[in-house]
């Protein structure tokens, strides 16, 4: 074993040197083969350039809170969606689960007062988004499950059914009332010493789920699952069941979102979620996690929810038409896919 | 026949659809033994092993360990029992490092985390237990790994378990001289430390250096179960392409046993 361990070491870095199992060698390897850091660059030259760009507009405390407000929803749905594609999967149907769990809760409301409604009729309020979260994920994680229809089509079913459902509950209008002022004040418009309740939410959601995909069993069959689904079967761990899990997380996460959506905007938005999917599955791309599964992570969902974001805001600030951050978005994305295909191609060989 | 066999199977039938793999397969195994699992390709090696760690279920026949008739549903009732596998495709994941594909389903957790420092040293110990000096760190990705190097991974997530009988399928069938020489001692020396030891390989000079015991299978039926001595080297090869090798095999329609 000459050759091929010097070129593995090579590629290993300073591990090589070390001895056995250093816990320092372990740990720059792993932070070298993090695809998060070259994606975290690309976040601070784009923070940088609009910082020098527009010295004291960008960066302010109020661009940040707004940058912050704007990605808290996209950040909730990108942590179930890191989850689902780290299995090797998609999740194409999130912005419909969101209109229908928003739906479902919103018709509550409007049958238990409207506006005026009280924290009980809240409550109840929020558990059904959640519920019906869930529920859907669920039914499509079955599916999925099953090993005869890809993800792909489970969810490109599950967009148009969920959808339809909401619209046929409602006659495809927003309805009125459907978010009570109790809600919209607090978690819509409240804030935590200074910081919007909304953005607090979403930063528990990402620290949670972070530490249960770094840190825990359940993240440990995610990542095996997506990587060798054989392997873990054979391991005894139940791949169906957990793949259940992980779509009824996403499904969990779209109906939180469903109510971070009603507590920021008041109304369902029915025909205002159809690229909900494209939107998170780029920042999940964008963040370093692998489409074909076994790869990825919750720090590099965050910052792939920002870089859109920062465009969008940076853009506005230095006063060119934010429809260029499209453009930029696009391109960064295929970059990084290309260069996901890359990294994994050199790997076959090595 | 003098001690028990840790692990015996009477009877065993194994179909998918219409085709029968398996036909009244016997086969037993002892501790501090390695026993050879031959035969030609499609003779049903790794169905029977399969069979053997719990992915494919039986479709009639008797499983005893120590003597005691169980039952194994799952790969988890294998592991259970003792009994670990080695796959022929080996069954790593390439995104995981080492530590994470040897504790793979057995995680060990402190609270809700996973407790990394001690499936770090646990895997470390069981790493120099079976002399593996050639990976250089352990948290490294299965994907950086040899052929070697990851059979090495493989057997030692295998015995890390206090296993009691390790079941290889064919370990040295991608490794170049050097390597199979160093699975093929570690095979040895696992069964030197008293675990029983089946392994799978289409090479005789392999099944004959290292094997105390050697079964042969032919259309999925067992043709014959030896000792080693017992038996040439022409006559396994026999065994293997037509079943029977003088009165040795199957004349009368059964498996023989020796
Ligand atoms: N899951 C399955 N479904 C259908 N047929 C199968 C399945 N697994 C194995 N077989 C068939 O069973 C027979 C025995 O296969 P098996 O893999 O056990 O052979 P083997 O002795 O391990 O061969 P090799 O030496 O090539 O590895 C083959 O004819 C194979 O096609
Ligand atoms: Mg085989």
């Amino acid at each position: 074993m000459t050759a091929q361990d010097s070129a593995t070491g090579a590629a290993a870095g300073p591990a090589a040197q070390m001895p056995p199992r250093a816990g320092l060698a372990g740990w720059s390897a792993r932070i070298a083969r993090m695809s998060e850091t070259w994606t975290l660059a690309i976040l601070l030259v784009l923070v940088a350039f609009f910082s020098i760009a527009a010295p004291g507009k960008f960066f302010t405390t109020y661009d940040i809170t707004q940058i912050a407000v704007n990605a808290a929803i996209y950040l909730v749905l990108g942590v179930g969606m890191t989850f689902v594609i780290i299995t090797a999967g998609i999740d194409l149907s999130i912005g419909s689960i969101l209109v229908l769990a928003a739906v479902a809760s919103g018709e509550y409301n409007i049958h238990h007062g409207g506006a005026a409604s009280g924290w009980g009729t809240v409550a109840v309020c929020v558990l059904i988004a959640l519920a019906v979260g869930t529920a859907w994920g669920a039914l499509q994680g079955a599916l999925v499950a099953t090993g005869k229809i890809p993800a792909l089509i489970v969810t490109l079913g599950g967009l148009g059914a969920a959808l339809g459902l909401a619209e046929i509950a409602t006659g495809g209008q927003d309805p009125a009332g459907a978010a009570s002022d109790h809600l919209q004040s607090s978690l819509g418009y409240g804030k935590l010493l200074g910081v919007p309740w909304l953005v607090v939410l979403a930063a528990a959601v990402t620290v949670v789920f972070g530490l249960v995909l770094a840190g825990t069993r359940f993240g440990n069959y995610t990542f095996a699952i997506g990587s060798n689904p054989a392997a873990a079967r054979r391991a005894g761990i139940g791949v169906g069941r957990h793949l259940v899990k992980v779509y009824a997380l996403m499904g969990l996460l779209a109906g939180l979102g469903s109510v971070m959506w009603l507590s920021s905007y008041g109304t369902t938005s029915i025909a205002g979620h159809s690229t909900d999917n494209l939107k998170v599955i780029t920042a999940v791309v964008l963040g370093g996690t692998s489409l074909f599964g076994g790869r990825g992570s919750v720090l590099g969902t965050v910052i792939g929810v920002f870089i859109p974001a920062v465009l969008t805001t940076g853009l506005i600030v230095i006063g060119v038409q934010q429809y260029w951050q499209d453009v930029a978005v696009g391109a960064v994305l295929v970059a990084a896919v290309y260069i996901d295909q890359m990294r994994r191609q050199s790997r076959e060989r090595g | 026949m003098t001690a028990t066999p840790i692990l015996e199977l009477r009877g065993i039938d194994k179909s998918f659809g219409p085709v029968q793999v398996l036909h009244d397969v016997a086969f037993s195994v002892y501790p501090g033994e390695v026993t050879a699992l031959v035969g030609d390709n499609g003779a049903g090696k790794s169905t029977l092993v399969k069979c053997i760690g719990g992915i494919h279920p039986i479709d009639a026949g008797e499983y005893f360990i120590e003597g005691e008739p169980v039952h194994v549903h799952s790969p988890r009732d294998a592991a259970g029992y003792g009994v670990e596998i080695v796959y022929q495709d080996l069954a790593l994941c390439d995104n995981l490092d080492i530590v994470q594909n040897m504790f793979l389903g057995r995680e060990r957790k402190s609270g809700l985390v996973l407790d990394e420092a001690t499936m770090e040293e646990m895997a470390a110990k069981t790493l120099d237990g079976l002399s593996v000096r050639t990976v250089q760190s352990i948290r490294q990705l299965v994907s950086s790994l040899s052929g070697g190097q990851r059979q090495t991974v493989a057997i030692a997530k295998a015995v890390l378990w206090n296993s009691k009988i390790v079941i290889l399928d064919e370990p040295t069938a991608a490794l170049g001289v050097a390597q199979t020489a160093q699975v093929l001692e570690l095979v040895r020396r696992l069964a030197d430390n008293g675990l029983a030891v089946v392994l799978i390989s289409h090479n005789m000079n392999d099944v004959f250096a290292v094997s105390d015991r050697i079964a042969a299978l032919y259309l999925g039926r067992m043709a014959a179960q030896l000792k080693t001595s017992d038996i040439t080297h022409a006559q396994i090869v026999e065994l293997i392409t037509s079943g029977r090798s003088g009165d040795l095999g199957l004349q009368n329609g059964n498996g023989a046993k020796a």
